[in-house]
């Protein structure tokens, strides 16, 4: 599954980009590596862009970027994190 | 907050007699210059992610009053400043905010070329104590081009606030160079950064940079290779290493900056001509 389809208030860990060089870069300063833990904070009427909370700051994806983002959602909880 | 242990040679301080480390001695030995840099010895970089304090530490530093405000990139261009410390003249220059040193907008690019080109003699890297994780990410790539570091642990009344800890012994053993937790904004932990800003610049404390291991060890080779034919081909360019990963990379600014020879101009141009004449001390055979 990847970051775009991530529901509001879910966590998940970042498995996998499938996205490569420059593109990949940014979002790696952005702090999205594999291991990393994600959180969607909030959506936009459309959807797009996309706030998500990555190490302790918002981030904001546009869907085409979410898309190339591999996920595994945690299984717990709705809320805490 | 008592200062912070090196992490190397602990009894390579100045010979200024036994109170050096005392806040009150250390303040007193600071003469803000304001834009009057005038000629110095040694030139200091303020780096750090976009709102962490850098201009709030820079201001404690010069006396001036660059843009602060609670919104990130306020400070777009590069500002620059002096101060004066145990009989020595510091160029101070206040850069934008930056995640990285690789993927970079425009005011980004600002800070990225001066850290890797302007050949600071110490570069503060001024963090953010709430985001720790985060902040560090730049601390790493910064720590791959140079040993000359200081780390600024800034917001630490944030983070007390939150009950964030931080064992800042451990982390300045294991990034290798000096870190001075402060809150800039109040003017705690100004005497402790300059007595380690000063260290730094003078050499007087050994900085052990840690650098992030590349796995492959073909990897290593082929930087040396390119690294050296960099050297040849722009002589007293820093930092090729940095510019020959990009080149594996295959990172297309760095490739036109190589082919069309505007790479050379970066590493003469930065400093400017004047900083080059005006220091008499400083460390420009590095
Ligand atoms: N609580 C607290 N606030 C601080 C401290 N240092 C700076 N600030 C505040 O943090 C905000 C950002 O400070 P700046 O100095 O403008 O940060 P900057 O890193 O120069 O920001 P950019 O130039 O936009 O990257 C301001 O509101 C400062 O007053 C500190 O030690 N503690
Ligand atoms: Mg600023």
């Amino acid at each position: 599954m990847t970051l775009d389809e991530l529901r509001p208030d879910h966590r998940a860990t970042v498995v996998a980009l499938e996205i490569r060089g420059v593109q990949r870069r940014r979002l790696m300063d952005l702090g999205l590596l594999p291991g990393t833990e994600v959180r969607v904070d909030m959506t936009s009427p459309l959807g797009d862009p996309t706030a998500y909370l990555v190490r302790d700051a918002l981030i904001a994806l546009r869907r085409s970027q979410a898309r190339a983002v591999h996920i595994e959602v945690h299984d717990d909880e709705p809320g805490r994190r | 907050m008592p200062g912070p242990e090196l992490p190397t040679a602990p009894d390579a301080g100045p010979a200024h007699g036994a109170c050096t480390s005392c806040a009150i001695y250390n303040s007193a030995n600071l003469r803000k210059l304001g834009v009057e840099t005038g000629t110095y010895d040694y030139v200091a970089a303020v780096a750090g992610n976009p709102n962490t304090g850098k201009s709030t530490v820079f201001n404690a530093l010069t006396g001036l009053r660059q843009h602060v405000g609670n919104w990130p990139g306020k400070t777009v261009a590069r500002a620059e400043g002096g101060f004066h410390y145990h009989g020595h003249g510091y160029k101070l220059v206040d850069l934008p905010g930056t995640y990285s040193l690789l993927s970079t907008s425009n005011d980004e690019e600002i800070a990225r070329d001066f850290l890797l080109f302007g050949r600071p003699d110490v570069t503060i890297a001024v963090v953010d104590a709430t985001r720790l994780e985060r902040n560090l990410n730049l601390v790493l790539q910064i720590l791959q081009i140079t040993d000359r570091v200081v780390v600024a642990l800034n917001l630490m009344d944030e983070s007390e606030r939150h009950g964030i800890t931080i064992d800042v012994r451990h982390l300045a053993r294991e990034l290798g160079v000096p870190v001075t937790p402060m809150a800039a904004r109040k003017g705690q932990g100004v005497p402790e950064l300059l007595e380690s800003v000063e260290q730094v610049a003078r050499g007087t404390v050994a900085t052990r940079a840690h650098r992030v291991k590349h796995r492959d060890p073909r990897l290593e080779r082929a930087v040396d290779v390119l690294a050296g034919q960099l050297q040849q081909t722009f002589p007293g360019l820093p930092s090729t290493r940095w510019v020959a990963l990009r080149l594996l990379e295959g990172d297309p600014g760095t490739e036109q900056a190589v082919r069309d020879g505007t790479l050379g101009d970066l590493g003469r141009g930065i400093a400017g001509p004047e900083a080059t004449s005006a220091r008499p001390t400083g460390t420009a055979a590095r």
